[in-house]
């Protein structure tokens, strides 16, 4: 969960450690005062025990240690402007920017993403300490652009105007580019575009996930193509030139219409593009997909690299004689063996430290990447590959991570997946009746938002009237102006979407 | 209107690229609030520009970068500030020495620049036995060195190139050499000076203690250390 508070309750278990001498032998008693600390787990405060191969039970050593570790949620961000005195490497490093986060949590609810399922509610930072920390960082550190971050930062509520400010604020004079980082494509309209190209294009990516509707209904990710078409004409039409999209494979009940449908999707943009200018390029980049522990694709066994292979492939012929579209994939061997860490338990480790004894260091880079040392390292431990990666877990097992919450109640989990399987999409719960996933209900947490209309206006792809939205447990930021409303739903303000 | 400035690059800042100086005066000009020009066009960049890089490991006290100033401006007064305000902008290691208005059009360092004058330490030879290969250098015809520029191998004549060359003292570590080396037709770096000087010789701690610019019998540095205008900077003919 969130660090911010937590941070201090650790340090003063530690420090009080360290000032009783930090006494031999007295490593384990530190560690038993540190799991009464609530939101921090202390896996050697647990056994666990396997039967046939399987994880049993995961139980505490002591009374005191509790059964299940429950996240941390700061509800308030605006009481934590941090960074303040945000560090500026002198050598060249990723992310070399001033890096402003906007909003924690995201509420879209799509299944496949870790993120977004466990660091609900939705809780975002008012829009004028963000113009202020924005302000105070760039003139501390002399940076020339400022990336915007949050796990979908175009849901902000009036991020226009917090772009246009930061953009053509004079004591920038001009020459400050924004970096909106995880853009959704349903809410990026021409109103951002055209603030942030004002100065220097960075690149815009677009993560649509899955090639047809269909598929996205799946894992919930509830983007229509005219969505994307739409976004596509206003990046193209604000002068862009060069667009990445990412997509997943080996998504649960694609077929291979769904992996023909991402090179018409990525075919249609590139044509899109070509209205505006002659040398655009668009950019396909595939991954293969990966269960992940807390969303309700947990139960999903991982396609296999065959299949894998064989629907790149698929893609590769479909696509070979489009110009202006690049095809990236990621190494299905790769995915392989991130599946096998995504749903791990604690029998791994060794394993790991095998592959790192055999010589396996830098594996996500592909030139160091080695399959076999995972192989021959999973061997040596007698665990099964297949186990961890391509098995479909029954509902009544016991998940290696369910000592740990983020207060997804199972049931909602599972009902979800359930729903994925019948193609059923669930709303953005931010603007509509509350489904009760557990991860607001179960802490007594609400939605921090400003404004309570989405701010893309209308329906966010959903497809759906919000002005009939029901109640939503929702704080409204102080100091903002009512939005008015139209008959639609869509709000009044500028940036309204075609 | 430009102001040069020169500045100092010691101690553990100098494992830095010289690219990483030119992103670290970019940020540093925007904290003090310099008004730098911009260029045009797509990827707009401020109009900075930098004299001889320093290979990265050297340390430098006579580094130099020439700012090109936005729009009509009468700073003169705040320059004799600049250097301190515009060094705690900067990390620890990269010093301002200097600070003036460049009156009217100046060649750029790249091009006006001739010669640098170096400290070079070589690292476990004695100072009789270097002595000794200096010697043996001067007095050459020749000194051919082969190295590589642009990504092929060249065999260069370095003994032109070689301007002034001594011992100047006795390091524990070995001895320190003085050398002035040319920067035109080809430049000469002193690694590859050792090459030139003998096999299996070590390069110690590097220091460039000057730049000159050498035009019509004389020389002078592109700034002093205290000067507020560039010397015999002139305004060229249209």
């Amino acid at each position: 969960g969130d660090g911010e508070e937590v941070v201090s309750e650790i340090t003063e278990v530690v420090r009080e450690w360290k000032a009783g001498g930090r006494s031999p032998g007295s490593r384990p008693q530190v560690l038993r005062a540190l799991s009464k600390v609530p939101g921090v787990y202390v896996p050697s405060m647990y056994d666990v025990a396997y039967e046939g191969g399987r994880l049993v039970a995961v139980t505490p050593r002591y009374p005191d240690v509790p059964e299940r570790v429950e996240k941390r949620t700061i509800s308030d961000l605006a009481a934590w402007p941090y960074p303040r005195r945000q560090l500026v490497p002198l050598t060249e490093v990723v992310h070399d920017r001033l890096n402003v986060e906007i909003f924690r949590g995201c509420t879209r609810g799509c299944r496949f993403c870790q993120a977004g399922m466990i660091t609900r509610p939705v809780r975002e930072r008012p829009a004028q300490q963000v113009r202020q920390m924005v302000s105070d960082g760039l003139d501390r550190t002399g940076y020339d652009e400022v990336s915007l971050t949050s796990l979908s930062s175009a849901d902000y509520s009036g991020i226009d105007s917090v772009v246009g400010d930061v953009i053509n604020d004079p004591m920038c004079s001009g020459q400050v580019s924004v970096s909106l980082p995880s853009l959704r494509v349903d809410a990026f309209t021409v109103g951002v575009a055209t603030e942030i190209q004002k100065v220097r294009r960075t690149g815009l990516t677009f993560a649509p996930e899955g090639g047809t509707w269909r598929m996205r209904q799946v894992i919930n990710k509830l983007i229509r193509e005219e969505d994307l078409y739409g976004a596509m004409e206003s990046t193209f039409s604000q002068g862009w030139q060069r667009v990445k999209l990412y997509f997943l494979i080996g998504l649960p009940t694609e077929t291979d219409d769904d992996v023909l449908g991402i090179a018409e999707l990525a075919r249609n943009c590139v044509a899109i593009g070509r209205r505006h200018a002659r040398n655009v390029t668009v950019t396909a980049s595939v991954g293969g997909f990966v269960p992940k522990p807390q969303t309700p694709f947990q139960w999903f066994g991982q396609t296999s690299t065959a299949e894998l292979q064989r629907r790149i492939r698929l893609l590769r012929d479909a696509t070979r004689r489009d110009r202006g579209l690049n095809l990236r994939w990621h190494d299905p061997e790769a995915t392989l063996v991130e599946g096998i860490a995504s749903r791990g338990d604690r029998r791994l480790g060794p394993v790991i430290e095998d592959v790192w004894r055999r010589g396996g260091t830098f594996q996500e880079w592909s030139e160091h990447f080695r399959l076999p040392l995972w192989e021959e390292a999973m061997a040596a431990h007698g665990l099964s590959i297949d186990d961890y990666v391509h098995r479909h877990r029954h509902p009544d097992e016991l998940l290696p991570w369910e000592h740990i919450s983020a207060g997804l109640h199972r049931d909602f989990l599972w009902q979800d997946w359930e729903d994925a399987l019948a193609e059923a999409g669930v709303e953005d719960c931010r603007w509509t009746p509350c489904y009760d996933c557990g991860a607001c209900t179960g802490y007594g947490i609400e939605h921090v938002v400003a404004s309570p209309v989405p701010p893309a206006g209308g329906s966010q792809g959903t497809g759906q009237d919000l002005a009939t939205g029901g109640a939503v447990p929702v704080t409204l930021l102080p100091g903002r102006e009512a939005v008015s409303v139209g008959r639609n739903g869509g709000s009044e303000t500028g940036g309204i979407r075609q | 209107m430009r102001l040069r400035i020169r500045f100092a690059k010691t101690g553990k800042v100098r494992w830095t690229s010289h690219r990483d100086v030119a992103r670290m005066w970019e940020r540093a000009l925007r904290r003090v609030r310099i008004p730098v020009a911009y260029t045009e066009g797509f990827s707009p960049r401020p109009r900075v520009s930098f004299g001889l890089a320093l290979p990265t490991g050297h340390e430098s006290v006579a580094e130099y970068l020439d700012v090109e100033l936005a729009g009509p401006h009468d700073g003169r007064d705040e320059l004799s500030t600049l250097p301190v305000v515009l060094s705690e902008a900067l990390p620890e290691g990269v010093d301002v020495i200097t600070a003036a208005v460049l009156d009217g059009r100046v060649p750029s360092l790249q091009h006006d620049v001739t010669s640098c004058t170096w400290e070079v330490e070589v690292v476990g030879v004695r100072p009789v036995r270097m002595a000794g290969l200096v010697e043996d250098a001067l007095g050459a015809n020749q000194l051919l060195v082969t190295r590589e520029r642009k990504g092929r191998q060249v065999t260069d004549d370095l003994r032109p190139a070689i301007v002034s060359l001594g011992v100047l003292e006795d390091r524990q570590a070995g001895t320190l050499l003085g050398t002035e080396l040319a920067t035109h037709p080809r430049g000469v770096r002193p690694h590859e000076l050792l090459q030139a000087l003998g096999p299996g010789l070590e390069l110690g701690r590097v220091r460039r203690t000057h730049q000159w610019i050498e035009r019509d019998g004389a020389r002078w540095e592109p700034l002093p250390p205290g000067a507020t205008h560039a010397p015999h900077a002139w305004g060229r003919a249209s």
